[in-house]
């Protein structure tokens, strides 16, 4: 027991824990602790009242206990009672208790809240504080909406105490931190800003706290503080040392109060006002040349304060990122420390130069680091200081330096740590990839990776490896040659490549690829089966061994249903298809659509939101389509780059049905998810690999698509993250047409996202299913759609919102309930936006395929009818006329079909020519009843139509003229 | 900050204050986990560490760890100072404090801190002003209850 109890020692609670203390085992600990707890439950139920020392002395050692880890059921009420003591130290021991122990106890929180309140209106400072101290504290939902209201009058009242003022301005930031939606600043905000201002240091250093999330969460609100700021960061840079007494630290005035200035600015675009800006300026450069003084200190606390600010305001200038100057001089600063024997400042400069190097003012100035930063990644003794080295690597890593980094990280990895190894392979599998300029050192980049931390290279790295390679004419030969060199050598590590890249003489080659089969995983076995039913497709010389190991029992009767499922159906492929068929259900798979790198999502995902840029994101495609655009590519792939364009999607789709001319080229697995992911829309039966395999190959001619890869319509880098609906893509008309004579399809497709559609409709009502499909193997967040309806009320479209989170490779599904008003011609317009990992937002506006025709009621007529409503439709205005050439077929089939597809009915017999087509309907509105006559004249001769339309309204005429002009 | 702890070589935790609503089972883990981590690391290493998605400020003072949890925009730097702050308040009060002050008078230890920390920000960092607080307390107490001691 110490000799010095200060204060209220409780001596009996000193005994209690002397005794804990002195037991041998945990059973004996446990033993007197249920004794004293049993003696506590009697005291408390006893008859006789507890005096407070003592109910104060007992609640004190339920909370010794129960912070010894043991669960306390009781003592609450014990404890509440001691909030309304008047003696301090009894209130002050209730109060601590509630805020380690509250529960939600309904009654007892009640209470509390009672016994709080009259302590805030009981004008004594310190029970006030005791109060503000345990709302801040527990910092409960109950609290805030109790409190909320009340603590800023506190705060900004003219009469309430310094210390008061202190408690309630963090109280009031704790209480904003978990129910924002109850503390309402209003009135108070300029009178809250203006605390900044106060002569109270402590005031100063609290209020400034709650300045800042406030600032954070509505700067326009608090921008008035900047200035404040500014004015009175540069008092206290430019006081002596010992102006501000005590709240000089070690020799630094008010170091607190300055780091949280100069965090607080950061909230902030550098200051406009002139004055103010050089003012801040001259303050960050005398922050800086105060580095470069002799220290007033040997302690290192001097040091630590010192550097606080200076990192701080280091992080400011990163943050204004428009000084130069002053951008430079911080990188110099941090270079000196890179070298600094403190293992402390070595690794803050690390991290601080991390963000310097994403700076276009300071990147160069801190590739000059580079020798210190490799040897710090080679010599650092602590895995936490070497972790910042190697991030430090891989920002500043540009083209310049590219091969020396990656070389210096590959050779780390044969000693890093396990905890970094995934990381850095990720990372290492980046900049190769971002900066190959020539494949042949990707490929040597990458297969050393696997060489060196197999057993690290996570799934992204390897599909991703094999999506370039696949995606790149000019690098398959080099990939090939050189796998197979490993393969003859060193079997283990590099199972999955065998499916992928193969050379040489087929059946040679096929011997060595067979040989290493039993050493294989089964992923890499079924790998290798894809791989074999292809050699045969492309060299019929190896069917018969081939078909040969299929039948063995080891394949056909494998244990593993995936391998034994593959082997049968191969067989069976192999043997009943011809070689037309199997050439076709083999053929080459075009090239992987543009997507996002997925290990650049994987580490992202490794490192949390944030820690990858979006502009490193940008910059990256950048470089990709730099490099894009100095490769040497094929005659057929002169098609302009997109600007976003990575190392895939750099050729364009393969046309249909080419055959594979390049034989033995290259052979892509059609089972790995690399490969590109097609809904099946609306969802179809997938039973047999039979099945499957069609649609792996062929997804737009089963789905009705178009192979073009769409064209990247809303260039992540290029579009600005606004919040207003971009405007309707240039081909949403075509995408309209196409669903004038149909109701259901896909209606938009990109390499992110697929939307399908059905709709149906009746009378002058209708429902559409929209289907969003996220193509991509990440998730979509923030995801939400809105449509709008150009036009006053003519339409009337209800709509759920959907689901914000649509993960990577599912599809989410709306319904829209459509009501015709009066008749239209603009479409609505539907909006989508979401985004992937954080980053740029997608924003796209497509016309969603309304149009007046789908309230279309046929309406059956004899032929003297029709001609009778045809001269009472004769005014000009009633009839629009087109004369246009096909585009399409004009078989009598497909043109029926169309015209029913349209809703109206086709009338047979009605026109003279048997030639002639003739329709009629009733288009309904809510209000009105628009009747329409058609009549479409083909001459197939000239391959022209002459379309009619007469309606008993001109605009109906028009518009619907208008459509069906595109439709034939 | 998210949370500080005290903790001593054997791994004991001597005192806790959690400044983010966390059930008590969620504490334990981070508290075991965090301890773990910590006294695993040498003396000379780096008094920071990336943990979660939080930084990880701590120094060894004799037998006692002090290790606080910080968010990503936090500065390193001014929390060592903070618990350095910390420690020179306890060493005032207590007068040459040591692990067995804290452990018999811990609620001592959590009234100072409440009064130099609240709601995980500095709310007086002056030792002055923050040990007037705390002896105003015990002053108040000998006033009206010296007879029960």
């Amino acid at each position: 027991m110490p000799a010095v109890s200060k204060g209220d020692g409780m001596r009996g609670l000193a005994v209690f824990i002397s005794d804990i203390r002195n037991c041998k085992s945990k059973e004996a600990e446990i033993k007197r602790i249920n004794k004293e707890l049993a003696n506590i439950r009697s005291k408390f139920k006893g008859d006789k009242a507890l005096d407070g020392y003592s109910k104060k002395k007992y609640v004190c050692k339920l909370l010794f206990i129960f912070l010894l880890g043991h669960d306390i059921d009781f003592g609450h009420m014990e404890a509440v009672n001691l909030l309304s003591s008047n003696k301090y130290t009894e209130k002050q021991i209730g109060y601590l208790f509630i805020s380690v122990l509250v529960n939600s106890n309904s009654e007892l929180i009640r209470l509390i809240n009672n016994a709080i309140k009259n302590d805030l209106s009981s004008r004594n400072p310190t029970f006030m504080c005791l109060a503000l101290h345990c709302i801040a504290n527990v910092g409960s939902r109950e609290m805030a909406e109790a409190f909320a209201s009340e603590i800023p009058r506190i705060l900004v009242a003219g009469d309430t105490m310094d210390s008061v003022k202190q408690s309630a301005a963090l109280c009031l930031l704790r209480l904003y931190k978990t129910s924002p939606d109850l503390v309402l600043m209003g009135e108070w905000t300029s009178r809250v800003v203006h605390l900044l201002n106060d002569q109270h240091m402590g005031v100063v250093t609290a209020a400034i706290s709650l300045i800042t999330c406030l600032s954070q969460k509505n700067p326009d609100e608090f921008k008035t503080c900047v200035s404040l700021a500014v004015s009175r960061l540069s008092r206290i840079v430019s006081s002596a040392s010992t102006d501000l007494q005590d709240y000089t630290y070690y020799f630094v005035p008010a170091p607190w109060l300055s780091c949280k200035l100069l965090r607080l600015l950061q909230c902030y675009p550098p200051p406009e006002d002139g004055a103010v800006k050089g003012r801040l300026v001259e303050c960050l450069e005398t922050i800086l040349n105060k580095a470069q003084e002799p220290p007033k200190s040997k302690k290192v606390q001097h040091s630590n304060a010192k550097n606080a600010i200076l990192f701080e305001a280091i992080s400011l200038i990163i943050h204004y990122d428009s000084e130069p100057n002053l951008l430079v001089r911080a990188c110099n600063q941090l270079g000196q420390f890179l070298q600094h024997r403190e293992t402390n400042l070595r690794y803050l400069a690390l991290e601080s130069m991390c963000t310097l190097a994403s700076s276009e003012f300071s990147h160069e100035a801190v590739k000059t680091h580079i020798e210190t930063v490799i040897n710090a990644l080679k010599t650092e003794r602590d895995v936490s200081v070497r972790q910042r080295a190697a991030d430090l690597l891989y920002a500043m890593c540009d083209r310049s330096n590219a091969k020396q980094i990656v070389a210096e990280m590959l050779s780390y990895l044969e000693t890093a740590d396990y905890s970094i190894r995934e990381e850095m392979v990720l990372k290492v599998a980046i900049l190769a990839e971002k900066y190959a300029v020539d494949y042949s050192w990707y490929v040597d980049t990458i297969l050393n990776l696997i060489r060196i931390a197999g057993d690290y290279v996570s799934e992204e790295v390897w599909y991703r490896v094999i999506q370039i390679v696949i995606n790149r004419d000019d690098v398959q030969g080099y990939a090939a040659k050189t796998v197979f060199e490993v393969l003859l050598h060193e079997p283990s590590k590099f199972g999955r490549w065998f499916g992928s890249v193969l050379l040489g003489r087929p059946l040679v080659q096929f011997n060595l690829l067979h040989s290493k089969f039993h050493l294989c995983s089964v992923p890499t076995r079924a790998l290798l089966l894809s791989a074999y039913i292809k050699f045969i497709n492309l060299f019929p010389e190896t069917k018969a061994t081939i078909q040969e190991v299929l039948r063995c029992d080891s394949q056909i009767r494998n244990s593993d249903v995936e391998l034994q499922q593959r082997a049968v159906e191969y067989l069976k492929l192999s043997s009943i298809a011809s070689t037309d068929v199997l050439a076709t259900v083999l053929e080459e798979m075009p090239p992987f659509p543009e997507r996002e790198s997925s290990i650049l999502a994987k580490l992202k995902k490794k490192k949390g939101p944030g820690a990858v840029s979006v502009t490193e994101l940008d910059d990256s495609k950048r470089e990709a389509g730099e490099l894009n655009g100095g490769a040497d590519r094929g005659p057929d792939t002169a098609s302009t780059p997109s600007p976003s364009a990575d190392l895939l999607g750099i050729r364009s789709a393969a046309p249909v049905g080419a055959a594979q001319t390049n034989a033995g080229s290259l052979l892509v697995d059609v089972f790995s998810d690399s490969g590109c992911s097609h809904f099946p829309f609306p969802l179809l039966p997938i039973h047999s690999l039979f099945v499957l395999l069609p649609i792996c190959f062929h997804p737009c001619f089963v789905l009705g698509l178009s192979l073009h890869p769409c064209p990247v319509l809303w260039p992540p880098s290029s579009a600005p993250p606004s919040e207003d609906p971009a405007p309707p893509l240039s081909e949403a008309d075509e995408l309209l047409n196409k669903f004038v004579c149909k109701n259901n399809g896909v209606l938009f497709e990109n390499q992110l996202l697929q939307i399908g559609i059905k709709s149906e409709y009746r009378q002058n009502l209708g429902r559409m299913y929209l289907f969003y499909g996220n193509k991509t193997s990440v998730q979509f967040a923030s995801f939400s759609t809105t449509v709008s309806c150009p036009g006053e009320l003519q339409l009337n479209v209800q709509s759920k919102p959907v689901e914000p989170l649509v993960e990577g490779g599912a599809q989410i599904q709306q319904v829209l309930n459509i009501e015709c008003i009066t008749d239209f011609c603009d479409a609505p317009l539907l909006n989508i936006k979401f985004s992937r990992y954080g980053g740029a937002l997608q924003n796209l506006t497509l016309k969603l395929p309304v149009t007046i025709n789908k309230f279309f009621q046929p309406t059956e007529m004899s032929s003297s009818d029709f001609f009778q409503r045809w001269k009472q439709l004769s005014q000009p205005q009633q009839e629009a006329q087109k004369i246009f050439k096909a585009n399409h077929s004009m078989d009598t089939e497909v043109l029926k079909a169309k015209l029913l597809g349209l809703g109206t009915a086709l009338l047979d017999n009605v026109d003279p020519n048997p030639e002639n087509y003739v329709c009629a309907g009733v288009i309904q509105t809510k209000g009105q009843q628009i009747g329409c006559l058609l009549r479409l004249e083909p001459n197939a001769q000239a391959q022209m139509y002459r379309l009619t339309l007469r309606c008993s309204k001109d605009t109906v005429s028009k518009r619907l003229c208008e459509l069906l002009a595109q439709q034939f | 900050m998210q949370f500080m702890l005290l903790f001593s070589r054997q791994g004991k935790l001597r005192l806790q204050k959690w400044y983010v609503p966390l059930s008590d089972k969620e504490k334990k883990k981070i508290t075991r986990e965090l301890v773990q981590t910590v006294l695993a690391r040498k003396p000379k290493m780096c008094s920071f560490l990336e943990w979660r998605d939080l930084k990880i400020v701590y120094k060894r003072y004799a037998s006692l760890y002090f290790c606080c949890a910080i968010e990503d925009q936090d500065n390193e730097l001014i929390t060592l100072e903070i618990i350095h702050r910390y420690v020179e308040l306890l060493d005032k009060y207590f007068g040459s404090v040591c692990e067995l002050d804290i452990i018999f008078n811990f609620e001592k230890a959590y009234f100072i801190l409440d009064e130099f920390l609240l709601g995980g920000e500095a709310q007086e960092t002056s030792k002055k002003n923050v040990l007037k607080a705390i002896e105003q307390a015990d002053l108040s107490y000998f006033s009206f209850s010296r007879g029960w001691i």
